[in-house]
């Protein structure tokens, strides 16, 4: 009776895009004082873990409440997933309290991603905000596994403070590799930080790249991307070689419930990842 | 190509298209600098008789805060004009600047650069429009970062 009532849970998951699929916590690791990247394995043995740099899932806490995550881990690893997020309303705050063993749903992935494979042999520019970096590091371990088909590749990253930066000991690891350019800036910094101090956007004026030949890739809040394009157009980057990851309230991640309608389009399945000319119109818009 | 002071001025972006009569003026006015790291380049209420134009290395700007030392508010970087002060009166700093690294340099004597704007209108013209835009940057960067655009609400 057991198996066929698991079989039919199993036939429904597959079926049925609403239904979560049940993972295990297996670590919880603290980023910053209020960032913690998850780690979840899928408890069906037979499930293998497949996203695109950029996708999000929607996790939920049982009886608490669904939320839409980027997936921050490495693309290569098929056994486990990883999320970062930030505590910051009551699903997030209860994630970041997950024990080893806790169950979590997930849904997904889903979304557009980030355009890397089809742009090979291309310079990257890669811009990013404080738990913006979340959903690029997918990027990065997808462009470090395969450093050869990438030309220049700059990261350009902006947090609060010193403490506030996310994944500090691989941000060093690649910035001592001498085939990636990781550029951290910090909005306020004490005596003691010897590192740049401003906002991430005017590193963008002396990042070393070519503009006719770079894509660039931006998370973070949308104010500092409008400056970013700027930025990287008054350099010369074309708008359609301009990406960004744009964050609405997602509820169904179906494009069924229009929570997340932006302009013409619905974030969850247009986006999250969109071409920047194809949203120049409505972008920065306050009633969009 | 060789890399004469008048080359490496004129491939900057802060004096591209400036003609070739007022760029070997600013060339006379310009010399290049070393400093080790910690070097004070600027200190608060002095005579703001100079602009840097850094070649390498990183310069933070600096105010003294009472019972909080000083307190970086930017950091100037590689191919970044550092310092506006000698165009506007009382011609005096309004931060400190000191190297973070070891800090190359292009030294820009304002001074001399005044009094050939006060005669050469189309030189004080360019300069400014320049300088403008180098202020409206640092404007725009200054007012995201008081926004605190990473915090809870971002």
């Amino acid at each position: 009776m057991a198996n066929i009532l698991e079989q039919e849970v199993s036939e429904q998951v597959a079926t049925d895009p609403m239904v979560p699929q049940l993972f295990r916590t297996e670590r919880l690791k603290h980023e910053t004082d209020d960032t913690f990247t998850m780690s979840l394995v899928p408890t069906n043995e037979n499930c293998r873990i497949s996203f695109l740099p950029g996708q999000f899932n929607m996790l939920y806490i049982f009886g608490v409440g669904e939320v839409p995550i980027s997936i921050s881990g490495d693309p290569a690893i098929t056994s486990a997933l990883e999320h970062t997020t930030r505590s910051v309303g009551m699903v997030t705050k209860r994630m970041g309290l997950l024990k080893p063993g806790e169950l979590v749903g997930v849904r997904g992935p889903y979304g557009t991603h980030w355009p890397v494979s089809e742009n090979e042999g291309r310079d990257f520019v890669i811009v990013s905000g404080g738990i913006g970096l979340a959903p690029l590091r997918p990027v990065l371990y997808h462009m470090m596994a395969q450093r050869e088909k990438y030309r220049k590749i700059v990261l350009l990253y902006g947090a609060r403070t010193p403490e506030d930066i996310l994944y500090k000991r691989e941000l060093e690891r690649w910035r001592g590799k001498f085939d990636l350019e990781v550029q951290v800036t910090v909005d306020r910094a004490a005596s003691g930080w010897r590192g740049n101090v401003g906002v991430v956007t005017p590193l963008v004026a002396r990042a070393p790249f070519n503009p006719a030949n770079t894509v660039a890739l931006l998370c973070g809040p949308e104010v500092m991307m409008r400056f970013a394009v700027m930025d990287l157009q008054k350099r010369g980057v074309p708008a359609e070689r301009i990406y960004l990851s744009m964050e609405r309230n997602m509820k169904c991640a179906l494009g069924y419930c229009g929570h997340c309608q932006y302009g013409p389009t619905f974030v969850c399945k247009d986006g999250p990842v969109f071409r920047f000319d194809t949203i120049a119109s409505i972008f920065g818009k306050g009633e969009i | 190509m060789i890399h004469t002071l008048e080359n490496v001025i004129r491939e900057h972006p802060f004096f591209r298209d400036l003609p070739d009569h007022l760029l070997e003026i600013i060339t006379g006015c310009a010399k290049n600098v070393e400093f080790p790291e910690g070097q004070v380049l600027l200190q608060e209420g002095d005579p703001a008789n100079e602009f840097y134009f850094i070649r390498k290395g990183l310069v933070s700007v600096e105010l003294l805060i009472p019972n909080r030392g000083p307190t970086t508010v930017q950091t100037i970087g590689e191919g970044e004009i550092l310092g506006w002060s000698w165009v506007s009166p009382p011609y005096r700093w309004h931060f400190n600047a000191r190297t973070l690294e070891s800090t190359r340099a292009l030294v820009f004597d304002g001074k001399c650069l005044r009094t050939k704007c006060e005669q050469d209108y189309q030189l004080g013209y360019e300069l400014l429009k320049r300088f403008a835009t180098v202020i409206t940057g640092r404007l725009d960067a200054t007012r995201l970062q008081l926004m605190d655009i990473y915090g809870q609400h971002s």
